[in-house]
């Protein structure tokens, strides 16, 4: 083992840009993510069918195809188009399509709000009809009875689930190193690996910074859920 | 186009060998894994609290990447000790199935002792106060009745393995992904719009298989749960 290689400072430079990066990525797709979700899973558990049917099909089709298709489909299927290339200079929509970045946190954030659109949805459904006769016994219309009783209710009660969903998309976020501009952790133990030769050393050192992110998160979630679903702790003898 | 498609569907036949293989590993790696954790003895215990703790912590692509190359490395360095000097390369599908299976074995161990936990006590008990040996027991009263708790979690460990089998591209291997990523880039001359058609079909078959192991598990858990009565509101 070599792990003085890892510790060289243009190598500890380069895993702590990849480091930045990766959180860059998960950072923004969540947070995107998360906001769209609500008013898809509002619409998701929806009577109308015109309003439930579009997002079914959408996190029916996100959550049954690999996520790895899901970036190359916008990476080389889009963004490498010639004619999207020699018109992202002029046409402001195609513009962002010159980044990367944007293309992985396009496909990661497409992904995410599918399966916390379907996580909320649950919760939505599974929210006490006690509390929804009653919303109604006050005179609450139907979107003060969402706004107030459901959603925040709603949202507590997703936070277990989500919080697996955030460390899924920290590992998604290892796709973006198939993508030949980005180098996030898993990119920059590719090319430690492949400068030097050393796989156990690279990706040893990115596990490990992988699993100290992903206890981090853990440990963040466990304190948010202590905040907000105190509620619903299993009480202390 | 057409050879493109012919060949991106004959890929499927390796995608679907890969997930079928790794599943195989995997229920095996975390069935060990589940009575491991349940099992009177601290250092097994152990063991398998790291391995599932520390895979599950770690993306699969590093996961992959470590596997592939690395135990290239190490079996070459095993075999030089041992004193054979020819150089042997792992083949790349046999490193993707045990890999992935490697993987979701940790995530079957959890499943797998959510659902051993489930099962009261008792019926165990009962088993061995007939005289079974402990296999016994395990085979014939615990894992019939673990299949049906095990279900819904294994359905979702199945999903989200069919989709992990697209990264063994990544590895070099010629999957569905790897074949449509070829054909991508070789048929950009012949139209432009040809890697989106070809990662839409891929996306289009991945989904075909994943809606198909919906059905054919709910079936199985219709199967496994007669004479179970759900709670009714």
């Amino acid at each position: 083992m070599q792990f003085e290689v890892i510790f060289e400072p243009a190598t500890l430079k380069l895993f702590g840009q990849g480091i930045l990066v990766s959180l860059k990525l998960l950072f923004i797709s969540v947070t995107i993510g998360a906001v769209l979700s609500i008013p898809m899973a509002i619409m998701r558990v929806s009577r109308n069918k015109w309003l439930s049917t579009p997002v079914w099909l959408y996190t029916y089709v996100m959550r049954g195809t690999p996520m790895l298709i899901q970036v190359y489909l916008i990476y080389y299927g889009v963004a490498q188009l010639e004619f999207v290339q020699s018109n992202w200079d002029t046409v402001p929509l195609l513009i962002p399509f010159k980044d990367a970045l944007f293309c992985c946190v396009l496909a990661f954030t497409l992904n995410t709000c599918a399966y916390t659109t379907e996580m909320l949805a649950g919760a939505i459904r599974d929210t006490n009809h006690g509390e929804i006769e009653a919303a109604r016994a006050m005179g609450m219309s139907r979107r003060q009875l969402m706004w107030r009783i459901v959603l925040p209710s709603a949202l507590r009660r997703t936070l277990p689930a989500y919080s697996n969903e955030v460390i899924m998309m920290l590992h998604g976020t290892s796709l973006a190193s198939t993508v030949p501009a980005l180098m996030d952790i898993t990119g920059a133990a590719r090319s430690v690996y492949s400068d030097f030769y050393l796989p156990f050393e690279a990706f040893i050192t990115a596990g490990a910074i992988y699993l100290v992110l992903t206890f981090t998160l853990v440990w963040c979630f466990k304190l948010a859920e202590r905040r907000w679903l105190a509620y619903l702790q299993p009480r202390k003898a | 186009m057409e050879e493109y498609i012919v060949n991106i569907l004959k890929g499927s036949v390796l995608t679907m060998e890969v997930a079928l293989g790794s599943l195989a590993v995997a229920v095996v790696l975390g069935l060990l894994g589940a009575t491991a954790k349940l099992a009177q003895s601290k250092p097994l215990n152990w063991l398998a609290g790291i391995y599932s703790t520390v895979i599950r912590g770690i993306p699969d692509l590093v996961l992959m990447l470590l596997i592939f190359y690395g135990g290239q490395i190490l079996l070459n360095k095993g075999l030089e000790l041992v004193g054979y000097e020819e150089y042997i390369e792992i083949n790349p599908f046999l490193a993707g199935v045990l890999t992935i299976g490697f993987i979701y074995g940790a995530y079957m161990t959890e499943t797998f002792r959510g659902a051993i936990m489930a099962i009261p006590k008792g019926q165990m008990e009962a088993g061995y106060a007939f005289g079974m040996s402990k296999s016994r027991v395990f085979f014939h009263i615990t894992v019939p009745q673990m299949i049906r708790l095990a279900l819904p979690s294994f359905t979702n460990n199945w999903l989200v393995l069919i989709k992990a089998t697209a990264l063994v591209s990544i590895l070099g291997l010629p999957d569905m992904t790897m074949l449509a990523k070829q054909a991508a880039s070789a048929a950009r001359d012949v139209t432009p719009l040809a890697p989106m058609l070809f990662f839409l079909f891929t996306g289009a078959i991945y989904l075909a298989i994943t809606t198909v192991s919906l059905i054919v598990l709910k079936q199985l858990d219709k199967r496994y749960s007669m004479g179970v009565r759900r709670g009714e509101f």
